[in-house]
């Protein structure tokens, strides 16, 4: 587990807000401003990726009303960190569970540090909390996928959620490096946890 | 690695010294070994290269988290930058996919038949993935660069659907490399088995360089010919 002063990455579009959070947080100590990114552009979203951050701030003014509700879907495709909302704006409940944490811009400094710290860690228990093979249901979810199942179809046969069925299938590939479906089959076959018969060759 | 600017004034013995995997940028520019004390600027004028192209790749190839600044880009030449990916294309599929392929066959080869056939079949998926994305680069989007480049506009095609379609292949390249490493039977070959993965990554890395040049040289650079 990473420990001593975690680092944040801020998409704040104003610079005053994100100086000021900044200011607040070098003083506390526990967590660092390691970048600032006012929108994100292409060359932002790289920043993004390159960047080995333990904690997102973000200020969803950045995004356009249409996409506001994907922020954090949209942060996920390039960066593994917890992310906290910076509550600017009147948000939906549903939107508001997505995030790792919520922070408002009227939080006491302290009251703040406390929310990043929880988000920070509720992340990394999440990511570390199973060991490193495959779970028995994660082998039955893999065989599925191998033999060509939808994630519809896997969840109807085994009556589970389509997003416990997604879930099983992000640690599977967090857990053996495989990201496509071929790759997957490949894995299946090589560890003898399909029959080569019941897979078209 | 210290960030280093390069210029045009540096000679090509000192730009090698800094980073040796340079070496395949100059060979798929045309720029043979045996350049004495060259400078940049006049192996590229030797050659026919736009140098601000020439620094532009060889920055974005030496540095992980490089982004070209405006300046840069408008000095670069589309038609350098095109060759310059058209060549890497070539030196991928003639070089080292056929190297990978012989490295895989020895594997293969130490391997028992099952795990053999498995392999082999998912490496010519990939590799099959790899030919039709270079195809549709060079059949649509080259030409189209390049016709731009010439002030000749196309109304039915903009880099914009390059973009859309512009789909990771590194996935499966990424499953490969941990398949090869991760999965394959303790009882293959390990020299061959090492051999493998050392091609792997090497193309890996190139590939995720050439994507780079893709993404944040040549779309800008043809965004704004667009625009004109």
């Amino acid at each position: 587990m990473k420990t001593g002063i975690k680092k944040i990455l801020l998409i704040v579009p104003s610079m005053i807000v994100a100086r000021g959070l900044e200011a607040v947080l070098r003083e506390l100590g526990e967590f660092r401003v390691e970048g600032i990114l006012t929108d994100l552009s292409r060359d932002s979203e790289i920043r993004l990726r390159n960047m080995d951050v333990d904690l997102i701030v973000v200020d969803p003014v950045v995004f356009d009303y249409c996409s506001r509700g994907n922020v954090r879907s949209r942060i996920a495709e390039n960066s593994d960190a917890s992310v906290v909302l910076l509550n600017t704006l009147p948000q939906d409940d549903e939107v508001l569970r997505q995030y790792d944490g919520v922070i408002g811009l009227y939080d006491a400094p302290v009251a703040m540090v406390k929310k990043l710290r929880e988000a920070a860690a509720s992340h990394m228990e999440m990511s570390e909390s199973d060991g490193p093979d495959l779970s028995a249901r994660e082998k039955e979810i893999l065989v599925c996928v191998a033999k060509g199942m939808l994630n519809k179809e896997i969840a109807d046969y085994y009556s589970i959620s389509i997003h416990t069925v997604i879930t099983h299938r992000k640690n599977i590939t967090r857990k053996t490096g495989i990201k496509t479906i071929a790759g997957l089959t490949v894995y299946a076959l090589l560890n003898n946890l399909v029959d080569p018969g019941s897979i078209e060759m | 690695m210290e960030r280093m600017k390069f210029t045009d004034s540096m000679k090509l013995a000192e730009l090698i010294s800094l980073n040796w995997k340079l070496l395949s940028v100059l060979s798929r520019l045309g720029i043979g070994l045996g350049f004495g004390e060259s400078t940049i600027r006049e192996a590229c004028g030797r050659h026919g290269i736009n140098p601000s192209s020439f620094l532009l790749i060889c920055s974005v190839y030496t540095y992980d988290d490089y982004i070209p600044s405006a300046d840069m880009l408008k000095d670069a030449e589309p038609l350098s930058i095109v060759e310059y990916l058209h060549n890497s294309h070539s030196f991928y599929l003639d070089k080292e996919f056929v190297s990978l392929e012989k490295n895989m066959n020895a594997l293969a080869g130490s391997c028992e038949a099952m795990s053999k056939k498995i392999l082999v079949r998912f490496f010519d998926e990939y590799k099959t993935q790899v030919q039709n994305h270079f195809a549709y680069e060079e059949n649509v989007v080259f030409p189209y660069v390049r016709a731009l480049a010439e002030g000749k506009r196309t109304e039915s095609y903009s880099i914009e659907q390059f973009e859309e379609n512009h789909t990771n292949i590194d996935e499966a390249l990424n499953d490969l490399k941990n398949i090869v490493m991760k999965y394959m039977p303790e009882t293959c070959d390990a020299v061959s088995h090492n051999e493998m993965l050392y091609g792997i990554f090497r193309l890996e890395d190139d590939l995720r360089k050439h994507t780079v040049i893709e993404d944040c040289v040549l779309i800008p650079i043809v965004n704004r010919l667009e625009e004109k």
